[in-house]
């Protein structure tokens, strides 16, 4: 492969970040604060794409490793005046041991499929309980963080620092996705959702190779999860732990495109603004209504596009592609002749 | 703390109650997991709809609690082979996380088109049966409670009967273990799909029916005892009818002593545990052997 078509791939997410960086000006409030949640979706969903894309375990409760990064960084800052920073690295760090024993566990007794689904929910579930019945984390009524700008504290009166910052961790994920999706790990990870018999008697450690992905994804999420708290200045047990929780940060990735680089950055760009906008105009009426569009969303992206908008573009593609080059290279006439049919 | 012998036989026995219930709501998914070997996640959300047929028709048309049934279990069982075969039939063949994802797609539409439709209240009704007890030197037991394990009993019984002694039944478990082999005899293997989903949704029915006496609803109310449902089922071991009801038992008694020993929700912590550690540690259930 030349060097140019290697780092073609690249372009695409400096490209939009630079699309993105231009928009704060033309943006009122509204769409300003959407295309946050936009990024933190996306950025979230990132994170799952690596064990729930590329390698095929489908957690249905990230919410955890989200909730560890929000609650910590929170935690450490409110109780110790402790600087985000510093918070972000612990949480980040106590993400990473919180996937890798899970992962630990869960991998090594083989569990996979629905089983799997199931065990993350209830710990993301677990989760919820036991931060409510902890006093030093607030309990079911959460950690309001303290106002304290500056760099220093990760937090700014001025709402586009956010944005510029958001930028950052979408364009960085895309990057860094970019980067590993060509990286032998990924391709381990791929081969483990394909086919694990395969790729054990390959050589490949399959279950290292899930608990290095349930580490990523956990160290993922928590920064994201970090980002989320330092924004809203809140985090409450439901409001990173719950099950819905969990549930959208799959959603961006499964509808944009599951296992692809852009997916989930798609997904949530698509979703996002339409599920906010019935929210503001719809939500006194409809209560709800925006989970309504999600469950929809996901009904209907199951029934048709299985593999996402994304996997459903490349496949007309691909079709397009196939009737044009067998257009060319067969005319008519000179197909050649079949044993079965002479 | 204060455990003495009373409280506890009194957690007892809630338990075993709370047990019959647990394990009445989760026969259903049980059996649909059984059979076609689908996790439905929108499990609690249908039964959520039964709850709330039956109060309406308590509530708001006078009818007698147990008399709803004759509506409730036809109206859920109707709903439920209705969404089955416009969206999990479809995709049937698809890798089981596609209708996982479908399923928890439906509760998501199911939970808030109730919410849109019926608010957040929390709804529940008062009738003669509410207040209806038997006291046992100082244990007290509600009778409307009591139905409610009665007919998970007969449940379990009467679905153990139809598919161990009735053609149909047969038919059932012959799809259940090997679907190609079964339409190579002449079963007709999508039709007994659906009858079995129909089924499976009709318990949730008559679990509606039977728990409105004493239960609530509310749009959120299957999110809790759908979770439950699974609980109970991998408890049980999955499409093990029997171990179903001991993994309802085990986790009514679960659930109650664990709110006589622990404060407040961290007894849920102690459920989920218990919820987690079988998953791990054996995925098959109680009752049956690791399978090969």
């Amino acid at each position: 492969m030349s060097t140019a078509k290697r780092y073609m791939p690249y372009i695409g997410p400096l490209i939009l970040g630079v699309v993105l960086c231009l928009l704060p000006p033309i943006l009122d409030e509204r769409w300003k604060l959407i295309f946050l949640l936009v990024f933190i979706w996306a950025f979230l969903a990132m994170g799952w794409n690596i064990l729930g894309g590329y390698c095929g375990q489908h957690s249905l409760g990230h919410g955890l490793y989200m909730g560890i990064g929000a609650y910590l960084t929170a935690y450490f800052f409110q109780s110790f005046g402790l600087t985000p920073w510093l918070g972000m690295i612990i949480a980040m760090a106590a993400s990473a041991f919180t996937g890798w024993f899970i992962g630990w566990v869960v991998f090594r007794y083989q569990l996979k499929g629905a089983y799997f689904a199931l065990v993350t929910i209830a710990i993301a579930e677990m989760a919820v309980y036991i931060v409510s019945n902890i006093s030093a984390l607030g309990g079911a009524a959460g950690i309001q963080e303290d106002i304290k700008y500056g760099i220093a504290w990760l937090q700014s009166p001025n709402k586009a620092v956010y944005f510029y910052a958001g930028i950052g961790l979408v364009v960085g994920g895309l990057l860094l996705t970019q980067y590993l999706s060509k990286q032998r790990f990924f391709y381990y990870l791929q081969a483990v959702r394909e086919n694990e018999d395969a790729a054990e008697a390959l050589g490949v450690d399959t279950v290292k190779e899930k608990i290095k992905a349930s580490v990523w994804s956990a160290v993922w999420c928590a920064l994201g999860g970090v980002f989320y708290v330092q924004y809203f200045m809140y985090v409450g047990p439901r409001s990173v732990f719950g099950e819905t929780i969990s549930v959208q940060i799959l959603l961006f990735a499964i509808i944009g495109g599951l296992s692809t680089v852009w997916g989930p950055f798609v997904g949530a760009l698509i979703l996002v603004p339409i599920t906010e906008i019935t929210r503001s105009e719809l939500g006194t009426v409809f209560q709800g209504a925006s989970l309504l569009i999600y469950g929809a969303a996901m009904v209907l992206a199951m029934l048709f596009m299985p593999y996402g908008i994304l996997g459903l573009a490349k496949r007309l593609q691909e079709r397009y592609r196939n009737k044009r080059s067998s257009n060319n290279l067969a005319p008519r006439g000179a197909q050649p002749e079949g044993g079965e049919a002479s | 703390m204060n455990f003495d012998a009373q409280v506890f036989t009194q957690a007892l026995v809630s338990g075993v109650m709370l047990g019959g219930m647990f394990a009445l709501i989760s026969i259903g998914l049980t059996l649909i997991w059984g059979v076609m070997k689908i996790i439905n996640f929108a499990h609690g959300e249908f039964l959520m709809l039964g709850l709330y047929i039956a109060y309406f028709l308590v509530a708001n048309v006078g009818f007698p609690p147990y008399l709803t049934i004759f509506i409730t279990v036809p109206a859920v069982a109707l709903i439920g082979i209705f969404i089955f075969k416009v969206t999990i039939n479809p995709i049937l063949k698809d890798p089981v996380m596609n209708l996982i994802m479908l399923t928890l797609g439906l509760s998501l539409i199911l939970q808030n088109l109730a919410l849109v439709a019926f608010k957040a209240d929390v709804l529940s009704v008062r009738t003669a049966w509410t207040k209806r007890v038997i006291d046992v030197g100082g244990v007290v037991i509600s009778v409307s409670q009591v139905i409610c394990l009665i007919g998970a009993i007969l449940t379990t019984l009467g679905i153990w009967w139809f598919l161990k002694s009735t053609d149909v039944g047969r038919a059932v478990r012959a799809a259940a273990q090997n679907p190609a082999a079964a339409t190579l005899m002449g079963i007709d293997v999508p039709k007994i799909y659906l009858l079995a989903f129909g089924l499976g949704s009709a318990t949730l029915g008559l679990a509606a029916s039977l728990m409105i006496p004493f239960y609530y609803t509310s749009p959120t109310v299957g999110l809790f005892l759908g979770l439950i449902a699974f609980i109970v089922v991998v408890l049980g071991g999955m499409g093990n009818l029997f171990g179903c009801f001991l993994g309802g038992l085990i986790m009514g008694l679960a659930e109650s002593l664990g709110a006589a020993i622990f404060p407040g929700s961290l007894s849920r912590v102690f459920s989920f545990g218990i919820f987690v550690l079988f998953l791990i540690f054996r995925p098959q259930g109680v009752l049956s052997r690791r399978q090969a």
